[in-house]
């Protein structure tokens, strides 16, 4: 075996036993934003897109699973599947819009839409406003066969979730399709010339990418039982931006590591309350300045000299 | 009295002035911004956490050393400016040979700690700054404030006088011929990394002192600058970036309009800019005043 599918299987192991060692709602929230990191750095990683607003697809399907599973008291699948639909279209109306601009101009365009979408939340009755939705019911998945309201069983429904997602991603990335991606990435005109459309390759990134922003909002709720007005604000927009950042951008597997490394740091410094955007802020700032590769892209880059030099 | 469809002028002319008002703020701020991305190639996210540390420093000034307005109206923007300048040297600098992105997360970041020590500091909750000319007029149709009606009109005149000294003045040309080609400005004998210091410091000095203008009329709070900016940004898109004269009216224009929606249908004016944003993005996906490359 290879040293990459070695660690595949160690971290597979790992995450199978995980639950009895770690405390499972704290695993799940971090998978929860693991996907949605790795949804977040498939359009920046591999299509280039900077979205500066991509809690409006988290939050809101945070919302339509809510409203699904409580307000119309249907079934936790026909939930996901309502947060990850939603999600997809309200990508494909943002994203049509929002790629008839380039570079730092589509990450203010998808901060704007996102601010939009924070505003709507505030109003519209379905979302109640300040208060949220809170308490929404685990109902047991496949008709009653897959208990959820025991943490340590949601656990794996919810590992496998994050599988599933995490597979679209890589299988993205790996397909022709992700190749022209990154072509379009990489020198646009070119990719024209050659006679790919770069505006749908980057409007279908973008829709995939919202869809599976949507599933980790969608599975958060299942988790926490809530949607609030933070699931869709320019922080949580922010963090996942963080996330990736911390991790590695254009890394499979640095936005998880990004998303467990946060998620932890929140956890811990959760006492210091207003202090914690102070040291978001300057973990950005140094991550700008000096690692922009981001934890894993650091590694790997320092792994790549050993051999080279060994 | 007219009424105008049943609205009576009181609401209608008293709206207008408060959509006038907002106006200038999106006005000066999306200058700043149009200035400083047009000679660092940077977006300047930290531009509303800047002019909620202009409104803090006229605050702090008044309560801690007793200097009244006007001064604050010179010292708070020369106070900001020079931390700007700080910020630009020690750090901005470094990423101008990088993507626009890094500009953009490390402006965002430098943000988040700033607003956070704000609020850690002075809480959130706002504190309020007395009006340096209080009183107002009647008008017959409305009541016009003093101060309201002149921050107007300093909006005006500080946006003009940018326009001017950008557009007419040899250290404009300077600016602009920078802008262009910096490596030929460069060989000229201008020192251009200096004048981009300038730049910056001036685009942040001019986000404080539309913040020392706020503070009569807002709470003085850590986290106004915050949604400031974020409907700014939406400002800056319809407007474009690439003319100063557009990025004022651009600002005046969209303040009017909301203040319009908060008339006619009030549940649309927080989100009335961000739907012009999506219908000027289907139009003229370059904005209003901004060229196709």
């Amino acid at each position: 075996m290879k040293p990459g599918q070695i660690a595949l299987v160690v971290a597979l192991a790992a995450a199978l036993v995980a639950p009895f060692v770690a405390y499972p709602v704290f695993l799940m929230t971090a998978l929860c934003f693991a996907l949605f990191a790795g949804a977040f750095n498939l359009l920046l990683g591999y299509a280039g897109l900077m979205s500066f607003g991509h809690a409006m697809f988290f939050g809101m399907a945070a919302y339509f699973f809510g409203h699904v599973v409580k307000a119309w008291g249907l079934p936790p699948e026909l939930g996901l599947l309502a947060g990850v639909l939603g999600a997809a279209a309200l990508g494909l109306v943002t994203g049509a819009l929002a790629i008839r601009r380039q570079g730092i101009y589509f990450a203010m365009i998808t901060l704007a839409f996102a601010q939009m979408v924070y505003f709507l939340c505030v109003q519209m009755p379905f979302t109640h406003g300040e208060d949220g939705l809170q308490g929404i019911d685990r109902r047991a998945l496949l008709g009653g066969l897959i208990p959820i309201t025991d943490d340590r069983h949601l656990y794996y429904v919810v590992l496998a979730i994050f599988l599933f997602g995490y597979f679209c991603i890589y299988r993205f990335i790996h397909s022709p399709f992700g190749q022209v991606l990154k072509a379009i990435r990489d020198n646009e005109p070119r990719a024209v010339s050659l006679g790919y459309e770069a505006d749908r390759y980057k409007l279908l990134a973008f829709v995939l990418s919202a869809a599976l922003s949507g599933l980790a909002g969608a599975t958060k709720a299942m988790v926490l039982q809530f949607a609030t007005l933070t699931d869709v604000s320019a922080s949580q927009s922010g963090e996942v931006v963080l996330m990736a950042l911390v991790g590695g951008l254009g890394t499979i597997t640095g936005p998880i590591v990004g998303a467990f490394i946060i998620i932890t740091m929140q956890n811990y410094l959760a006492s210091f309350g207003e202090f914690v955007l102070v040291i978001q802020g300057a973990i950005f700032v140094v991550i700008v300045m000096a690692f922009r590769k981001g934890l894993v892209g650091e590694i790997a880059d320092w792994w790549k000299s050993r051999r080279k030099a060994g | 009295m007219f009424d105008f469809l049943g609205i009576p002028p009181q609401a209608l002319f008293g709206q207008m002035l408060l959509g006038l008002i907002n106006g200038a703020f999106y006005a000066m701020l999306s200058l700043g911004l149009a200035v400083i991305f047009g000679m660092l190639n940077v977006i300047n996210f930290a531009h509303g956490a800047q002019y909620m540390m202009g409104a803090f420093a006229a605050w702090l000034l008044l309560g801690i050393l007793d200097i009244p307005f006007w001064a604050s109206l010179v010292i708070a923007p020369i106070l900001v400016g020079l931390f700007g300048i700080v910020l630009e040297r020690l750090l901005l600098k470094r990423l101008y040979h990088l993507d626009h992105l890094y500009g953009f997360l490390l402006t965002f970041g430098l943000s988040l700690v700033i607003e956070g020590l704000f609020r850690w500091q002075w809480g959130s909750s706002g504190a309020p700054y007395p009006s340096p000319i209080p009183g107002g007029y009647n008008l017959g149709f409305m009541f016009l404030p003093t101060y309201r009606g002149f921050v107007v009109v300093a909006a005006l005149v500080i946006c003009l006088v940018t326009w001017y000294a950008i557009e007419r003045t040899k250290l404009g040309a300077y600016l602009r011929a920078a802008t262009e080609n910096p490596t030929l400005v460069n060989a000229f004998g201008i020192n251009v990394p200096r004048l981009i210091t300038i730049t910056y410091g001036a685009g942040v000095a001019l986000a404080a002192l539309a913040g020392v203008l706020a503070a009569p009329i807002q709470q003085v709070s850590a986290l106004m600058g915050t949604n400031l900016v974020l409907v700014v940004f939406a400002v800056v898109v319809i407007g474009g970036m690439g003319s100063i004269m557009g990025s004022i009216v651009t600002g005046f224009g969209l303040g009017l309009v909301e203040g319009m929606t908060k008339v006619f249908y009030p549940p649309a004016s927080n989100t009335v800019i961000f739907v012009v944003m999506a219908i000027v993005l289907l139009i003229k996906p370059a904005g209003l005043f901004g060229q196709t490359k």
